[in-house]
């Protein structure tokens, strides 16, 4: 336990020293008239003036420009599941898989990349020597220029912007920017009115199993602390994902159990030591929508926006009596640019 | 074999890679037309200008240059590890990773991963961790004395890899699964996709470090493969051989692993195949096991780079492809490879 925590607070530490506001600095009247972006890593990165191609790097990166310039992105990192193909305009998911560039042996073939000539390349998460080192490599190699986003909760609005300046979709991106600001503080400013007592004590379960979960701060169970809420397992200190066991949960008792793995959903109702559990007992199981991309987590990029107010609701009904399916319809219009037909905002928020 | 159709043998093998050579700068996913590939080399070989659109040209000198080059040294390198070590410990189910380089090289470079270091550095780690993991099973065997001194150094070098692959184990389990578990993964699986030109220039002189004292010891790395007793009879110091034949083999694995992740499959089964070819004479094995490795892992990774829209990692398709041909090269072979 203690090395993972020691991992995050020098994550924690990297953050803050990496992610300087991102600053965009024109050099005007130079014959193409590029610019030279600063990214979360402090890279300098030339970027030419006008940008009609973008490669996505992971997940996290390909919704964050899909949402701010559908029509820029070149393809995405994997082919899709049936289940999440219809919430995604025909002609975008249609758009081919490269496969992803982030990490050490990428998935994606760097001639591939190059063919689909790509303005420039974006990743959007953690931001850490390892990648920037990457990021300069793959950049040294093909030329393109590689540019870092951090993917942290309260920098989500940084990078919306920065897309939106680099892509040259001003608007939109503040449009979104905005959102996703009025978004959090509107749940924080409700959040703060709950009393400490009255913070219910939450168990996220991963995988098929539901023995995973995310420790304080790790990305993972960031949502929990978003909300106010107590992540149970906060107990075992600060750090990435680990594996428990069901007596461990048993003993933590949380008032209320959240997944996104419709196995573990299924299971627990029917599990001898998982069914004694008295939330799940009480039908305080809550799975959480996955289509087209999960509400909580998975990947942590601006999806996590609608499983906020999702989660919310589930938490503190007082405080946010409102009827989700408007919100979640703007939502999926906003950023995933086609309104859900009443049939999958019923698929969406069946009681769960 | 009459010295000439031996030189007749090895000039058709090298001729038989530099077409393969040629093959591989020719494919990708990067449509580069024959004539532009040609005049870029031309052009790089003689310094003059070629006037071709510079993406092409980084395609050819800074993508497909140096993963042909990657992919040549280290298949050549693992194969020639593994020669050598199948005829020192005189098993032919011995690979280069069995005194646990690759398992110590792994531990660093995962380490690295965990540390969110960069890439230098965790290339550094995975290099240093291996000759480190080596070094261990060396000293803890010769501080075991009284017993069969290959099986006490196969035995630590097992033991010793069990202890490295659990701290690999525990570090992925605390990775970050967004960011660390996937490259660890990936790292673990091989890869020549991120290869650099620098990746080349900083390993070439190390395998080249690593395969002269096997050459120029071959014929006493021959006589390895007899009894201590009988290798002393005449007149070989086993112990110092084998010093420097696990020496050499350490430097060139370590380096090939640190700059492509973990390839298992080649050390292993490549001197099977220069074996079925040429026997097991090491003054013939070494040189054919050379030039095997090379053509298959440059084979494999062109395949790796081009028959799908992404990546196929390498460790994955080593095994797949060149299992049905070894035992197929098995089947049919006549000459007594033992």
């Amino acid at each position: 336990m203690r090395v993972a925590a020691m991992r995050s607070g020098r994550r924690r530490f990297l953050c803050s020293v990496a992610t300087l506001a991102a600053a965009v600095a024109c050099h005007c009247g130079h014959a193409q008239s590029a610019r030279v972006v600063t990214d979360a890593a402090g890279r300098k990165v030339p970027l030419p003036a006008r940008v009609e191609r973008i490669y996505a790097a992971g997940p996290p990166a390909s919704i964050l420009v899909f949402a701010i310039a559908p029509d820029k992105l070149i393809g995405w990192t994997s082919a899709w599941h049936d289940a999440e193909r219809p919430f995604i305009a025909k002609r975008y998911a249609d758009l081919p898989a490269l496969g992803r560039l982030t990490g050490r042996g990428n998935t994606a073939n760097v001639e591939v990349v190059l063919q689909a000539k790509p303005d420039f390349i974006v990743d959007y998460g953690t931001v850490s020597p390892t990648l920037s080192s990457l990021a300069d490599r793959v950049q040294e190699q093909t030329g393109i220029p590689y540019l870092l986003l951090d993917g942290d909760f309260d920098r989500m609005t940084d990078a919306i912007r920065l897309i939106g300046t680099v892509a040259g979709e001003e608007k939109r991106a503040e449009a979104l920017a905005r959102y996703a600001q009025e978004t959090v503080s509107e749940i924080n400013r409700r959040v703060a009115k709950v009393p400490a007592g009255k913070r219910p004590r939450i168990y996220y379960g991963r995988g098929p199993q539901g023995i995973n979960t995310g420790l304080a701060g790790s990305i993972s169970a960031e949502f929990i602390e978003q909300l106010g809420a107590v992540n149970v397992a906060a107990e075992l200190g600060r750090g990435g994902l680990v594996q428990v066991s069901i007596e461990q949960v048993l003993r933590w008792n949380p008032y209320i159990v959240v997944t996104i793995d419709p196995n573990f959903y299924a299971l627990a109702t029917k599990h001898p030591l998982w069914r004694e559990l008295p939330a799940i007992k009480a039908g305080r199981l809550h799975l959480a929508p996955n289509v087209p991309f999960g509400w909580i987590d998975f990947p942590p990029s601006i999806n996590r926006l609608i499983g906020l107010r999702w989660l919310a609701r589930i938490l503190y009904p007082d405080a946010f009596p409102e009827d989700l399916r408007p919100i979640v319809r703007d939502f999926y219009t906003r950023c995933y640019h086609q309104t859900p037909t009443e049939a999958q905002l019923d698929a969406l928020l069946r009681p769960a | 074999m009459t010295s000439a159709r031996v030189s007749l043998a090895v000039a058709a093998a090298c001729a038989a890679l530099a077409g393969l050579v040629i093959v591989a700068f020719s494919v990708g996913r990067y449509p580069v037309a024959a004539g532009d590939l040609a005049s870029i080399l031309w052009a790089k070989l003689t310094g003059a200008a070629h006037g071709i659109d510079p993406t092409v040209e980084a395609v050819v000198t800074k993508i497909r240059g140096p993963r042909v080059a990657a992919a040549l040294l280290i298949g050549a390198a693992l194969a020639a590890a593994g020669a050598a070590y199948q005829n020192m410990f005189r098993n032919p189910l011995v690979s280069p990773d069995i005194l646990g380089v690759s398992a110590g090289a792994a531990v660093g470079a995962v380490l690295g991963i965990f540390l969110s270091l960069n890439v230098i550095a965790i290339q550094s780690l995975a290099f240093a961790f291996g000759l480190g993991a080596v070094g261990l099973v060396y000293m803890t065997a010769g501080a075991v004395r009284g017993h069969d001194p290959l099986l006490v150094l196969v035995l630590a070098g097992v033991v010793v890899g069990s202890l490295l692959g659990a701290c690999v184990a525990l570090m992925k389990y605390l990775a970050d699964p967004y960011n660390q578990l996937p490259a660890i993964t990936f790292w673990l699986l091989g890869s020549l996709a991120s290869a650099s030109p620098e990746d080349v220039w900083s390993t070439l002189p190390l395998m080249l470090l690593g395969l002269a004292p096997m050459w120029l010891l071959r014929w006493r790395i021959n006589l390895l493969s007899l009894d201590d007793e009988e290798a002393r009879a005449l007149g070989v110091e086993t112990g110092r051989i084998r010093l420097v034949v696990i020496m050499a083999a350490t430097l060139m694995t370590s380096a090939a692993v640190a700059i492509s992740g973990v390839i298992g499959w080649i050390g292993l089964v490549i001197p099977h195949f220069a074996r079925l070819l040429v026997g097991p004479d090491f003054s013939r094995l070494l040189p054919t096991s050379v030039l095997l490795g090379a053509a298959f892992l440059l084979a494999v990774d062109t395949l790796a780079r081009t028959v799908a829209r992404i990546e196929i990692p390498l460790g994955v398709l080593t095994a797949f492809i060149g299992t049905p041909l070894f035992l197929w090269q098995l089947a049919t072979a006549r000459r007594g490879w033992q």
